[in-house]
């Protein structure tokens, strides 16, 4: 029952969780028609899971504690709802003439949630101590263009184990450099346009002293520098977050108390939702979907928004069968969006049209050729393409639900192209993982991808560069490498999404994967709020909201 | 008695050892790496793999892993999660949720499934024989997911006069939805073995010896009748308790308990196999204990059972 929903599909399979500085929007000063006195001491109650790593910026990789790091720190930098370039958040000033050497300032008179300053060395420490292999931090590559990062981060030698990765000659970055108490300087190994919209990710929060003294007591009861502070983690049962007081940024909580329930089953959640025990619930049931009845339940408490993911039907293209671009191209043009967007998601899933998410700054739009229906013209591909006579095989992992939309993929493609295919389920997203990491894949499988930050540079290069983290079918053409690389050492983000443009329609005519559908929330809430607002993945902007 | 009892627990000792070695042997040979799936659509880094494969000590062979594990068990130390909770702590919170949802939904079973058993079978093919019946036909149909949905949204939901899920603290009020839901099941069996058990009883010489004697009819069903038809109805329970403390994965995961059952499933969810192995190895301990319980109350109730 558990995953069967499409939080937990966010969660476990589309990348890390995507983490805004914080979840403010200050700029938002509409419709807010809440009592200021009953909000100023007030407490709300969130949907939420029982997290699965310490929580630790670095450490946590999936929405359960994703959604308590977001709301407890403040970074450089932060997202806004609903796409759009980053904002600075606790940066005053982020400079560069060649992309490569960043000068850092810090707004002056920020506190941790213990009371000490949040300083130019908090945010140095902490990097330094998520790269640092030995410390086993799982979001430690984001660090890989510092310079310095292969001194500190050590990795398997032929990168597959059971050989352990060497430890590292170095314990920091040579590339950070503390000038005082409010600057720091940051020296990439080569030039990076798109980094300062890096540094919102939650890999990049900083971390006060007490950190470094107990890692582990830090990790059950952290100490964030965001505008609301930890009070308790009961496990399986709730995180009690509390307004923190001397903060002083802009995106300040109004409302006093923040409880964050963990939920096992998302039915549970919803029946507290109707019932008005809960008071936010980020996204619906998917039975609740059907025929829109979740906005029957919830009148004029349910709010949908795009959030940065695409489903994807990947290619093993390591298997000789697949090589074939024609091939491919004619799959794409065999599967009927529409129709299961309609018929499998009710419309809350809408058909994809480009090779990154619509709603990511500098995404060419409707940039994917081959996302249309045109059974005419895949035949004539695949006849092109000197058919198929195998079984085409659609692999999915059966413990989330996605065997109905990969099956309609497969009769799509079976019917569009006259040749045999079929769905396939492997049990467990575990053992999916491990056959596509071991490059094992025997046909086309189900594949997602959430942005970390929002921009095209987080699909290009992930997805499409040869040996990006998630281009696990081994996509590899230079002319692709060498755009992207343009690209990130251009001198400004315009000059970088052009190059980046350039790419995808290399991409276009490779089509190395194939998207299928882009992902919406539907978030509902209860009677009590007021002024809600969601943030860019559809979590609930804790800023903005009040009670009536 | 004395013998028996220590018989019986010096009996435990293999079973346990061999349970739980098993069990170990088999959450740990599941397929999937268990860190595999941790990063979400990438491969995690290998510095992480490597620092919880030696955590864990995968790297191992089996039988030494398992003597870890069993001698900082035998130490009271259940190990940590992947998360870094304590699994001890973890059980600690969660086996009262489990008793206490166990001890209502028992109530429930035995309150309401004997007091039915008992009237319909006075009264054979009566009114209310064939009331019990039917409704308990009923019940037995019923999956508990969709007893447990269809209350929770009834009287949760339309109707509002209970709160949907449990809350943290589970107060046995809050539990006797939940209980009713877990324990109907074993309800219908409970009034059906009750009812057939008298039935026949209500024909057997000792009772027509009593009423012909002139005893009230209260005596002779209460004293004489129900004593010697409860023991299959106790076995039954006895065994359903056990059950019970296992936990209730579908029960406590619709009403959000924080119990046993929820923390063994999310456990096997998430690969976290210290944790299942913890919480089966208590499992073990318990239905261990209950069935030697069980044996010992036949004693009580049926004198001609004896034990050496």
């Amino acid at each position: 029952m558990r995953g069967s929903t499409p939080r937990n599909v966010a969660a476990g399979l589309a990348a890390v969780a995507i983490v805004a500085a914080a979840a403010g929007c200050g700029d938002n000063k509409d419709g807010g028609s809440g009592d200021s006195a009953k909000t100023a001491d007030g407490a709300i109650s969130m949907h939420g899971v029982q997290p699965q790593n310490p929580l630790i910026p670095g450490m946590t990789t999936e929405t359960g504690g994703g959604k308590i790091i977001d709301y407890m720190f403040s970074g450089l930098m932060r997202y806004p709802a609903g796409g759009g370039n980053p904002e600075k958040l606790a940066a005053e000033s982020m400079e560069t003439t060649d992309s490569k050497v960043y000068k850092i300032k810090l707004k002056s008179g920020m506190k941790f949630h213990d009371g000490t300053p949040v300083n130019a060395k908090s945010f140095v420490d902490a990097w330094n101590w998520a790269a640092y292999s030995p410390n086993g931090a799982p979001n430690g590559t984001f660090f890989n263009e510092i310079d310095g990062y292969k001194d500190v981060h050590g990795e398997d030698p032929d990168g597959e184990g059971p050989k352990k990765a060497p430890t590292p000659t170095a314990k920091e970055m040579k590339g950070l450099k503390v000038v005082d108490d409010l600057n720091f300087e940051v020296t990439l190994s080569a030039p990076f346009s798109i980094w300062p919209t890096k540094t919102g990710y939650a890999a990049f929060m900083p971390l006060p002293e007490s950190f470094f003294k107990d890692t582990a007591a830090f990790g059950k009861k952290p100490v964030g520098n965001g505008p609301v502070s930890f009070v308790s983690w009961q496990d399986n049962v709730e995180v009690k977050l509390t307004r923190f007081a001397d903060y002083s940024l802009d995106d300040k909580v109004k409302v006093k108390d923040v409880t964050v329930k963990l939920y096992q089953q998302d039915s549970a959640a919803y029946a507290d939702l109707q019932a008005g025990n809960l008071d936010f619930m980020e996204q619906v049931p998917i039975s609740a979907l059907a025929g829109q009845k979740w906005k029957s339940d919830l009148p004029d408490r349910a709010i949908e928004t795009n959030i940065p993911t695409n489903g994807i039907i990947a290619f093993p293209l390591y298997d000789k069968r697949f090589q074939n671009a024609d091939l491919r191209k004619a799959v794409s043009l065999a599967i009927d969006r529409q129709l299961i967007s309609d018929k499998i998601f009710f419309g809350s899933r809408p058909p994809a049209d480009s090779w990154a998410n619509p709603s990511t700054p500098g995404n060419p739009s409707a940039s994917c050729s081959v996302c249309k229906y045109d059974t005419a013209e895949a035949k004539k591909l695949l006849e092109k393409a000197g058919g198929f006579s195998d079984e085409m095989v659609f692999y999915y992992n059966a413990d989330s639900s996605h065997k109905e939309w990969m099956e309609a993929v497969a009769n799509s493609v079976r019917d569009g192209l006259g040749i045999k295919a079929r769905a396939e389920g492997v049990p467990t997203f575990a053992v999916f993982r491990q056959m596509i990491d071991e490059r094992k894949m025997k046909g086309p499988y189900r594949a997602a991808w959430q942005q970390d930050y929002p921009d095209v540079e987080n699909w290009v290069g992930p997805l499409y560069v040869t040996g990006g983290s998630s281009n696990d079918g081994d996509y590899s053409n230079k002319q692709v490498d060498a755009l992207y690389k343009e690209g990130t050492s251009a001198k400004d983000l315009e000059g970088a999404h052009a190059k980046f443009a350039e790419a995808l329609k290399i991409v276009d005519a490779d089509v190395p994967s194939v998207p299928v559908y882009v992902y919406k929330s539907q978030a509902g809430f209860g009677t009590r709020l007021a002024n809600v607002k969601v943030d860019h993945v559809g979590e609930l902007d804790i800023s903005a909201v009040e009670l009536k | 008695m004395g013998r028996y009892v220590l018989r019986r627990l010096l009996q435990l000792i293999p079973v346990f050892v061999g349970t739980t070695f098993l069990i170990y042997w088999l959450v740990w040979a599941v397929p999937g790496d268990p860190f595999a799936g941790k990063c979400g659509e990438r491969r995690c880094p290998d510095a992480y793999i490597d620092k919880m494969t030696e955590l864990y000590s995968l790297d191992q062979p089996l039988p030494v892993q398992y003597f870890k594990y069993m001698s900082n068990l035998l130490q009271g130390d259940f190990g940590t999660t992947f998360g870094g909770q304590d699994v001890g702590a973890l059980i600690a919170a969660a086996y009262p949720n489990t008793a206490k949802l166990a001890v209502v939904a028992l109530l429930v079973e035995a309150l309401i499934g004997l007091t039915a058993g008992v009237l319909s079978g006075l009264r054979r093919n009566g009114f209310l024989d064939n009331l019990v019946l039917v409704s308990t036909l009923f019940l037995l149909a019923l999956p508990t997911f969709v007893t447990g949905f269809l209350l929770q949204w009834f009287l949760g939901v339309k109707l509002g006069v209970i709160r949907p899920t449990v809350s943290a603290e589970a107060n046995f009020s809050e539990l006797i939805v939940p209980g009713f839901v877990l324990g109907s099941i074993s309800l219908a069996y409970v009034a059906r073995l009750a009812r057939t058990s008298i039935a026949e009883n209500r024909r057997s010489d000792y009772v027509r010896t009593a009423i012909a004697k002139g005893l009230p009819m209260r005596r002779v069903v209460g004293i004489h009748l129900l004593r010697n038809s409860l023991i299959p109805v106790v076995t039954y329970l006895g065994t359903d308790l056990g059950a019970l403390m296992g936990g209730a994965i579908v029960t406590e995961g619709i009403f959000q308990i924080n119990g046993i059952g929820r923390t063994a499933y999310r456990a096997i969810v998430t690969k976290e196999g210290g944790t299942v192995v913890s919480v089966v190895v208590i499992l073990v301990l318990v239905y261990l204990f209950m069935n030697l319980l069980i044996d010992l109350l036949y004693a009580a109730l049926d004198p001609r059972i004896r034990y050496e």
